[in-house]
């Protein structure tokens, strides 16, 4: 009984120290998957690992390429930096009173789980067709996350280091500053994690409906052109940009641990 | 009723009686946003005129192939990745980054693949809920306490037994988690296939109300669409509540 009592962590423990190599072999893994369905469906269907490559080489060297990217990044920045900042604000608040937390969660999870693609033309109707419609619908897909990871985390801080911050008579700022976001900052990153990816996707959506630039709208041609290549490449360029953003948070989560490795 | 139920009712009300008033006081053009009540009777003529019957019936039976479809699947995922770490470390980074990609632009390549019809955008909602399903189930699993595992172990459960009598119940509330965000993502997939590329659905005619200047049966779609996803939401929570009170977990 003894012996398997403690499998789980010996299971743990023979987890090689560097994930590195695990990564490269995941990814060699998905790009043979890849090829053997470019294989099976055909590479009018699904183009192979290979030609994505070239075709994104093609499209990241045309001309036109930098202005469409310039343009997406500029409204990501903008909205990224709404979600992130705004949903901490929020969550933070929202966290450290205890009704007002009571209040809001079910208002934001309801929110959460409408379906927001269905509110575009609200959205397009109140702030026009151009960037600050696009800035608005990445922000409101990325600040609910945010803030409900931040008002989660708060709760679940030990009162003690409440009590302390108070009996050291903090500002709301010093203890957020001080206090909540030191003691919280895991789920912080994880919310972080989340709401890049998910700002993304409301950017790129925005793109889609109403623009003439950015790559939301090359996305969108290449999808009534039938263009299965462009559509290829593009998405692995997000997949990469975003795993990229991905990887440099969790670096970061762990580096503010210390040396812990999970 | 809690405290907190009553101050949110009554924030919703003000939202709503707010808006209204703002939308009659003429603080908002109407060619933006109507008032709420013009938005209700909007759904309900569009529910008794019987013209989107079949496209809402359509929406709803590709969300709930979908979401049936991603639950199942996640849930497999999930279990899959629990059992090997090593995978689960290395894909670490992509879980968290699969959201970025709106799933939506694959489906021409869906279209090619399953035929002009329903199919590819049940494939959509699908391939959008289905990894939510998998890292709430995962979360889930590892959130079990080892005390549990040992109890499954001394009581000599077997590896199915082990799963249904006590690993399934002990993550419950992540499971929930899940399957209320695959109702969610299914809805956002399906519709967002519909919104831009298909002939029928909610999702089509509400684009089709836009872009037609028709705000009553567009806000109406919407109100309906919401209220829907909101009712079943709160059936879950309902549910999900009933759960936890059998288990003295309230």
């Amino acid at each position: 009984m003894a012996v398997t009592l403690d499998k789980p962590t010996r299971v743990h423990r023979r987890l090689p120290r560097s994930v590195g190599f695990d990564r490269l072999l995941l990814l060699l893994a998905m790009l043979f998957l890849w090829q053997v369905l470019t294989w099976i469906a055909g590479p009018e269907v699904i183009t192979s690992p290979p030609a994505t490559a070239r075709k994104l080489a093609a499209i990241i060297n045309a001309p036109d390429f930098l202005g469409h990217a310039y343009e997406t990044g500029r409204a990501f920045a903008a909205a990224l930096i709404i979600s992130l900042l705004g949903g901490l604000v929020v969550g933070l608040a929202l966290g450290s009173r205890r009704l007002a937390g009571e209040v809001a969660e079910p208002l934001l999870v309801a929110l959460y789980s409408i379906p927001k693609i269905t509110l575009y033309p609200v959205i397009l109707l109140l702030f026009g067709l151009g960037v600050s419609a696009k800035i608005a619908f990445g922000a409101i897909h990325g600040i609910i996350p945010v803030a409900l990871f931040a008002m989660n985390a708060v709760r679940n801080i030990r009162s003690v280091h409440l009590r302390a911050a108070r009996a050291m008579r903090l500002t709301p700022l010093q203890i957020a500053i001080h206090v909540l976001v030191p003691a919280t900052l895991p789920e912080i990153v994880a919310g972080f994690r989340l709401g890049f990816a998910l700002t993304l996707l409301g950017t790129l959506i925005g793109e889609m409906f109403a623009s003439q630039r950015g790559i939301g709208y090359m996305l969108v041609q290449a999808m009534e052109t039938n263009d299965t290549g462009t559509i290829m490449a593009l998405a692995l360029l997000l997949v990469t940009i975003a795993t990229a953003a991905s990887w440099v948070l969790l670096r970061l989560d762990r580096g503010l641990h210390g040396n812990e490795q999970h | 009723m809690s405290r907190a139920g009553f101050i949110r009712l009554l924030i919703v009300a003000v939202a709503i009686v707010g808006l209204e008033v703002a939308c009659h006081a003429g603080l908002i053009d109407p060619i933006t946003i109507i008032p709420p009540s013009a938005m209700a009777a909007g759904a309900w003529k569009l529910l008794i005129s019987g013209r989107y019957t079949e496209d809402i019936l359509l929406t709803l039976g590709s969300v709930a192939l979908a979401a049936a479809l991603a639950v199942a699947g996640g849930f497999g995922l999930g279990y899959g990745l629990f059992r090997l770490p090593r995978l689960r470390r290395a894909l670490d980074p992509l879980l968290a980054s699969y959201y970025a990609v709106p799933t939506f632009i694959f489906y021409p390549l869906f279209i090619v693949l399953f035929g002009l019809n329903r199919l590819p955008l049940v494939a959509i909602g699908f391939v959008f809920a289905v990894v939510a399903m998998a890292i709430n189930t995962l979360t889930g699993f590892e959130r079990v306490p080892p005390v549990l595992r040992r109890t499954a172990r001394a009581l000599r459960l077997s590896e199915p037994a082990a799963l249904v009598q006590i690993t399934m119940p002990a993550c419950a509330p992540y499971l929930f988690t899940g399957v209320k965000l695959v109702i969610a993502y299914s809805f956002i997939g399906v519709i967002a296939g519909e919104f831009v590329l298909s002939g029928s659905g909610i999702g089509h005619e509400i684009a089709f109300a836009y872009n037609n200047f028709d705000n009553p049966t567009m806000y109406g779609l919407m109100l309906l669409l919401i209220g829907f996803v909101s009712g079943l939401n709160m059936l879950l929570f309902a549910w999900e509540r009933r759960f936890y009170r059998r288990r003295g977990l309230t």
